[in-house]
């Protein structure tokens, strides 16, 4: 692979700029027949349009899936959704760093003609196929750390908690988490594991320690809060956290993710401190 | 009888309208299979931004009631929505907040620390509640949120990838029943029959039938389609939102909300064509605030339909548009910029990612495009009682009568058939239920629809399996050939599709289904979206059916007999062309202007002929525009009768100025 570049936001402004529409860009894909499959990698080339991001490459691949070298191939599998950066779907590893597809401008990336943007789907899930990864994990994570309110019915019950504007920043913050799997993908510390068993006791992840937080900043949520820590004390949790900083790093919608990764380390400590006491009595 | 087998209820989507479905039905004690095509937190509801109305406190001390929301979303669905279902989500509204707060939903607050409220169009009063420019999302994860907790419990089981082929269903003609689906796996390519007692299809909408719109990729219209072609009924397909604030893209038009406006935004243009100063050092002397200018009283904030239209006239007609584009400028730099961060920070950032400017400094450049679907599958339901005459605010619904006399109002609680479509046992929920919007939805009345539709008829599901015919014959006791006969109907098209891949054939564009998809979008939106002509409808249906030719003969890309991507794809670009004939020909047939239904040849409404809602129903055996059979039917104006919709417009008897060709949304210079 010839090293390729994630350009600074400078570079960004700045590649927009210079871009002219009209111009041959190529993607260098890697392809993949699901989990455990050999990889190869494919190149094809792609006339830009104005304002075009990776996913409408991948459409225009997919309408005429020829390589580089003219072979006839088949259309390039992958996940999308909203294509606007709220539905997380479409995530996956664009020169080297992981990121949305559809936010990811090819002018941005590849202002000149010939430029390489490389197309990996993350390699901490598995492959379904070629840049469709399994994310299922993921949710499970938030099973785990029971990340809901239990509220009593869906009956009507009058109004939830009044709360302050602050609070509801915080929380609408912590709460824009979109699933998308960018945070692991970049954690030294949340490996690859495909068997399913094995999810109740491997690293639970950043979004899921985040999210148990913005469940117990939530007065009716808060009921949880011990069941939460608890599975946040026990293996795979809050300590597996190496606290090498790189989920906040990646993280599209800048959830404050080592600010809830200490928040939520400090609540484990009380926690395990507190039952320490009352187990005694 | 003995060994009752259980009942189950299958629903299909798990958008707003699915998951709310799913925990209503869930926690009544009947177990839920919830078929996605996404992982249900992916579902297109993400989108929404601006908000969710419902009458309030405040609003109500200054003169608003829940009748008055009612009122407005019929006069803003020109009168094209049966009122009852309107009358008794716009009742219920205030609950369906208090229940979203409950779940956790972190709706903006006042420094009181009350839920916040914003204007949105089509009302005077602030009566919408949000959650940043995020609204859907949180929403969407608050019900995510419970529904993962059923599922924790086993209440709920998802099949996520997962989709939606065909309703099984059993019977003939009034005695049909909807006893399961066809589903495939989209990894594994599986396909599959499940029982189930009831199905609640809650599949969203068709923005993809008009090629690039606001809505997400999945969104298709497919499950829709697929339901008309087993008997469904479809309903007024030809009444199709076109928002008027969008940005275009190489792949979609990525929606700046209506809360944009609702927060302060105003829409103008330079007052001399051609003035390519900055927006900035153009003085306010010399900006065009058309739609303030012409409707003194909703300003910015008149219905959809209208602002796109007069959007399009400034552009198209007028040739006022900004760098003499199809664009006009949609301005909040006179907003405190940390406000705007407050309040719209989320579609703040859209704008900067993809447009590449930061909408607090400078005015954003917007053109309309295809946003939602008021027309969808056809629903019954059953009148409730409701006190027409007792003081706004004050009535209850679902009382039983004799409250005051009146009975026969609102929908009844719980009745069987409320949201069923023409065939027993299968229901449509949300964007994909025709019911409540009319010929313009309302900002902010969708996401509402969809999660009243999930609570209120939900309850319809529950009390149709348990005491309805399936109490007497359980799915689950059905022979198995019938299942057995749909899968392998569903399992041949997959394999006339599969064989269909040919090498030799492969360049060859007149067979190549995302050719034909994109030519039917274009079609579609050039045809069917803001004018439209009877003459250009007619060559309209010509091009589908010439699409439709083309696609019986399509060619596969891909072979692979796992994770086939193109084959759901060109599966569904089948289905988009069913619908898109729909819409086209309702189209041409509805000779009036109602709503977002504009016709240049027959510019006003017409209720003596067209106060009715168009049924469209499917004959397997006809060819072309000739498999469309469309009836009208009366609707029910009793509450509210219509009055002329001018919204306040000051030059209300010059007519909207005369539009030169048919549109082209989402297609800005
Ligand atoms: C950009 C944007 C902004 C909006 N903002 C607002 C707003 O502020 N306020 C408002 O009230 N409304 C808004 N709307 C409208 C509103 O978001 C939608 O009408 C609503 O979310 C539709 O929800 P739904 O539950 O009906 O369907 P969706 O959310 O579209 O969900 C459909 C579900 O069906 C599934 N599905 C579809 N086909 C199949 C199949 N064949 N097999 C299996 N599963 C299938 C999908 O996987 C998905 O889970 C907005 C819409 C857009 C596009
Ligand atoms: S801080 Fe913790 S969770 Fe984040 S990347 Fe590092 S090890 Fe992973
Ligand atoms: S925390 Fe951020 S990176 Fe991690 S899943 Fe959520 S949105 Fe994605
Ligand atoms: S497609 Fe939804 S985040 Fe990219």
């Amino acid at each position: 692979m010839s090293a390729v570049h994630v350009p600074s936001e400078t570079e960004r402004i700045a590649n927009r700029k210079k871009a002219k529409p009209g111009r041959t860009v190529r993607f260098r894909i890697k392809r993949c027949a699901g989990h455990g499959k050999p990889a190869s990698w494919e190149d094809f080339d792609v006339v830009t349009e104005p304002g075009m991001n990776v996913i409408s490459a991948l459409q225009r691949i997919a309408a005429n899936p020829v390589t580089s070298e003219g072979s006839r191939t088949t259309p390039v599998v992958w996940d999308s959704g909203c294509l606007e950066e709220v539905c997380g779907a479409c995530t996956m590893v664009i020169n080297g760093r992981v990121r949305q597809s559809c936010s990811c401008l090819v002018d941005e990336y590849a202002p000149e003609a010939g430029d390489v943007i490389t197309l990996e789907p993350m390699s901490k899930f598995p492959v379904v196929r070629d840049l469709w990864v399994d994310r299922q994990r993921l949710f499970h994570s938030l099973k785990r750390a029971k990340a809901w309110v239990p509220i009593d019915g869906t009956y009507a019950a009058g109004s939830g908690p009044k709360e302050s504007p602050d609070r509801q920043g915080t929380r609408y913050a912590l709460s824009e988490c979109m699933s998308c799997g960018c945070c692991l993908e970049a954690c030294p510390q949340f490996t690859i594991e495909d068997d399913d068993a094995k999810w109740d006791e491997s690293f639970i992840g950043a979004h899921a320690i985040s999210q148990a937080r913005l469940f117990n900043l939530h007065d009716t949520g808060k009921r949880l809060e011990s069941d939460r820590l608890e599975a946040l004390a026990s293996k795979g949790g809050v300590s597996d956290c190496g606290n090498a900083q790189n989920c906040v790093k990646v993280c599209p919608k800048h959830i404050p993710l080592t600010e809830s990764i200490a928040a939520m380390g400090r609540a484990v400590t009380i926690h395990r401190v507190k039952k320490f006491f009352t187990s005694k009595k | 009888m003995v060994n009752k087998p259980e009942s189950r209820v299958i629903v299909v989507g798990g958008g707003l309208a699915g998951l709310a479905a799913s925990i209503r039905i869930a926690e009544s004690g009947v177990p839920v299979d919830l078929f996605s095509m996404v992982p249900v937190k992916r579902s297109h509801s993400v989108c929404a931004q601006g908000g969710i109305n419902a009458c309030n406190d405040v609003a109500r001390q200054q003169g608003y009631s829940e009748y008055q929301h009612f009122d407005e979303t019929i006069y803003g669905g020109d009168y094209l929505a049966d009122q009852g279902p309107v009358l008794e989500m716009a009742n219920w509204a205030p609950r369906v907040i208090n229940l979203l707060d409950r779940m956790g939903v972190p709706f903006n607050r006042t420094g009181e620390g009350f839920r916040d409220l914003r204007l949105f169009g089509g009302s005077l009063f602030k009566r919408t509640h949000f959650s940043g420019a995020t609204t859907g999302q949180q929403l969407m994860y608050a019900l995510d949120e419970q529904t993962r907790r059923f599922e924790a419990e086993g209440r709920v089981t998802k099949y996520e990838f997962s989709e939606f082929l065909w309703p099984i269903v059993e019977g003939d003609g009034e005695n049909k029943r909807c006893v399961g689906i066809v589903a495939q796996d989209m990894r594994t390519m599986q396909v599959r029959a499940f029982r189930a007692d009831a199905v609640v299809m809650a599949t969203g909408g068709c923005g993809l039938v008009f090629g690039k719109s606001t809505n997400s990729v999945m969104c298709t219209g497919g499950a829709a389609s697929r339901c008309y072609q087993a008997g469904a009924w479809y309903a007024n397909g030809e009444m199709i939102q076109v928002h008027p604030t969008a940005i275009p893209g190489a792949d979609k038009c990525r929606l700046m909300s209506e809360s944009a406006r609702g927060e302060g935004g105003r829409v103008w243009v330079p007052r001399t064509a051609g003035d390519n100063r900055k927006p900035a050092d153009i003085p306010e002397g010399e900006r065009w605030y058309f739609l303030e200018e012409k409707y003194p009283g909703y300003g910015n904030l008149v219905p959809r339909d209208i602002a796109t239209r007069e959007i399009f006239d400034v552009c198209v007609n007028q040739n006022m548009g900004v760098d003499a584009g199809n664009q006009v400028y949609l301005d909040l730099t006179h907003k405190d910029p940390e406000y705007l961060t407050r309040k719209l920070g989320g579609i703040m950032d859209i704008y900067e990612k993809f447009v590449g400017d930061d909408p607090r400094y400078t005015p954003m450049k917007i053109f309309p495009a295809v946003h939602y679907s008021m027309g969808g599958l056809w629903t019954k339901f059953t009148p409730g009682s409701y006190r027409p005459n007792a003081q706004h605010g004050l009535h209850k619904p679902g009382q039983v009568p004799p409250i005051d006399g009146e009975i026969g109002r609102g929908m009844s609680p719980g009745a069987h058939d409320n949201a069923m479509t023409n065939i027993d046992g299968l229901y449509a929920f949300g964007e994909v239920n025709f019911a409540y919007h009319g010929a313009t939805r309302l900002g902010a009345n969708a996401l509402l629809s969809c999660i009243f539709d999930g609570l209120f008829c939900g309850n319809s599901v529950v009390n149709f399996v348990t005491a309805g015919a399936p109490s007497e014959r359980p799915a689950a006791s059905l022979d198995q050939r019938l299942f057995d006969e749909c899968v392998s109907a569903e399992q041949g098209k997959v394999d006339r599709l599969l064989q269909s891949v040919d090498s030799a054939r492969a360049a060859d564009e007149a067979t190549n289904p995302y050719r034909i998809a994109i030519e039917m979008g274009e079609e579609m939106t050039a045809a069917c979206t803001v004018v439209k002509t009877g003459e250009r409808l007619t060559k309209t249906i010509d091009k589908l059916a010439e699409l439709r030719e083309r696609y019986a003969s399509v060619c596969l890309g891909d072979s692979a007999t796992w994770t086939n991507q193109s084959l759901s794809f060109t599966r569904s670009v089948g289905d988009m062309l069913i619908l898109a004939e729909v819409i086209a020909k309702g189209s041409l047939q509805r000779e009036e202007s109602r709503g977002s239904h504009y016709r240049l040849d027959f510019p006003e409404r017409d209720d003596e002929r067209f106060l009715k809602t168009t049924i469209a129903e499917f004959d397997p055996a006809g060819t072309g525009p000739e498999a469309h059979r469309l009836t009208y039917r009366d609707v029910d104006t009793t509450l509210v009768k219509p009055r002329p919709r001018t919204y306040g417009r000051v030059d209300a008897k010059a007519e909207p100025a005369k539009a030169k060709a048919p549109a082209t949304a989402g297609a800005a210079s």
